[in-house]
């Protein structure tokens, strides 16, 4: 009986020690919370945020150095999806790092390209295809429209064109884009007002409470 | 050397754990939805069984044999084996965070896989030496990888066929199972 206590004990130890090892061998480095942070930013590499990427902005963010308020392309939705990740309190977009702006492409000028090749450099997410004194053109699918390659172009032959929806790729509208949802998440921004409005519909009072709980 | 080639052989098609043993059924059924995923769990789970079928015999010839206490057996080998997948883990998630993340709560339960402590088991019951062991352990782990990855292979062409309304998802999965289980039972005229 004890010799059974004793022998398994040991065994659980040296397991135990063995386990203890592999995890300071195998240690992963990296915030599980910046993977987080990370997969809410649009992922344009824009650099709006006056960080180079969305992945440094995200470990800013994770630090506590950079606020949820500074990501341009993802606007309202993404602040409120940061806020209630990191318990925050959500907070309009700060108007130094530009505005929300509908979804745009890049489309350069064929005509007028003269192949410098410096549009490529500038892109983040190589979109741009093209070579040396050949006329470049934009993958469109891949374009995240953040605007990174308009100053370098020496000819100005890049616009930027909004997508308009057509039969292919219109979609039903989520629940939180529909306008009367997006006032609602406007009072969630702005608890004040949210207070004051004493006509509140039953949606904005579960957001309001739920920014209560939060807090 | 012989002798080593036919226990493989009987592992990985006649004894075939998954579908003439029926052991380790749960993840047969829960990873092989992608050909990548299935891939993945294939080669954690024959890592884990070799490395925990080989850890099991030491532990049992070594300390509850000599000891006199080989009724703690069970618990030894949950034991093991629990160890190897924690370390399996860890070391899947240092090298590989994507497998990792694909493989998820799977991983983990790569512990309760009823394959991994049957095989510490019957290594035992059948009187297998170190050796034995160990190729037993991967023979099982190579004909659960084998038949996993069949069945993932499987299972996406059957996503994209027209199956009758009735039979979508599990059922026909499970149909399927059964039909590859009855020709594996086909190999059982190799002995």
């Amino acid at each position: 009986m004890i010799t059974a206590i004793v022998a398994l004990a040991i065994l659980a130890v040296i397991f135990g020690l063995a386990l203890g090892y592999a995890a300071v061998r195998f240690k992963v480095e990296g915030d599980p919370l910046v993977e987080k942070i990370d997969a809410i930013l649009p992922q344009t590499q824009c650099g709006q945020c006056t960080y180079p990427g969305c992945r440094p902005y995200a470990e800013a963010i994770a630090k506590g150095e950079a606020d949820i308020n500074q990501c341009p392309p993802g606007g309202e939705t993404t602040i409120i999806a940061l806020a209630d990740l990191l318990g925050r309190d959500p907070k309009p977009l700060n108007p130094e790092h530009g505005e929300e702006k509908a979804k745009r492409v890049a489309v350069i000028d064929e005509q007028v390209c003269i192949g410098c090749t410096l549009c490529i450099q500038a892109c983040p997410v190589d979109a741009i295809l093209g070579a040396a004194k050949q006329m470049h053109t934009v993958i469109e699918d891949e374009c995240t429209g953040c605007d990174l390659c308009l100053p370098p172009c020496p000819v100005d032959c890049i616009d930027m064109v909004e997508i308009k929806s057509t039969t292919d790729t219109w979609t039903w509208d989520f629940p939180g884009n529909l306008p009367e949802n997006l006032a609602s998440l406007a009072n969630r921004v702005n608890p004040a007002a949210s207070n004051d409005d004493k006509t509140s519909s039953p949606l904005e009072e579960t957001s309001s409470k739920k920014t209560g709980t939060e807090a | 050397m012989k002798e080593y080639f036919l226990i493989l052989l009987s592992t990985v098609l006649v004894n075939n754990f998954v579908l003439v043993q029926f052991l380790g059924l749960c993840p047969f059924m829960g990873v092989s939805r992608k050909l990548e995923t299935a891939t993945g769990m294939a080669l954690a789970t024959t890592f884990v069984l070799t490395l925990s079928s080989a850890c099991s015999y030491l532990v049992d010839a070594y300390i509850l044999e000599p000891l006199d206490i080989v009724y703690l057996r069970t618990i030894a080998f949950i034991l093991v084996i629990a160890v190897v997948v924690q370390l399996t883990e860890m070391f899947v998630h240092k090298t590989s965070p994507i497998l990792y993340r694909v493989l998820g709560i799977f991983l983990p339960l790569i512990t309760t896989n009823c394959a991994v402590l049957g095989v510490a088991l019957l290594n035992i019951r059948h009187d297998h030496s170190f050796m034995e062991s160990l190729i037993y352990g991967f023979g099982a782990s190579v004909g659960f990888s084998l038949v996993l990855i069949l069945f993932a292979a499987m299972r996406e062409r059957i996503t994209v066929s027209d199956v009758p309304e009735t039979f979508k998802g599990p059922a026909i999965a499970l149909i399927t199972a059964g039909l590859m289980s009855l020709a594996f039972m086909g190999f059982s005229g190799l002995d």
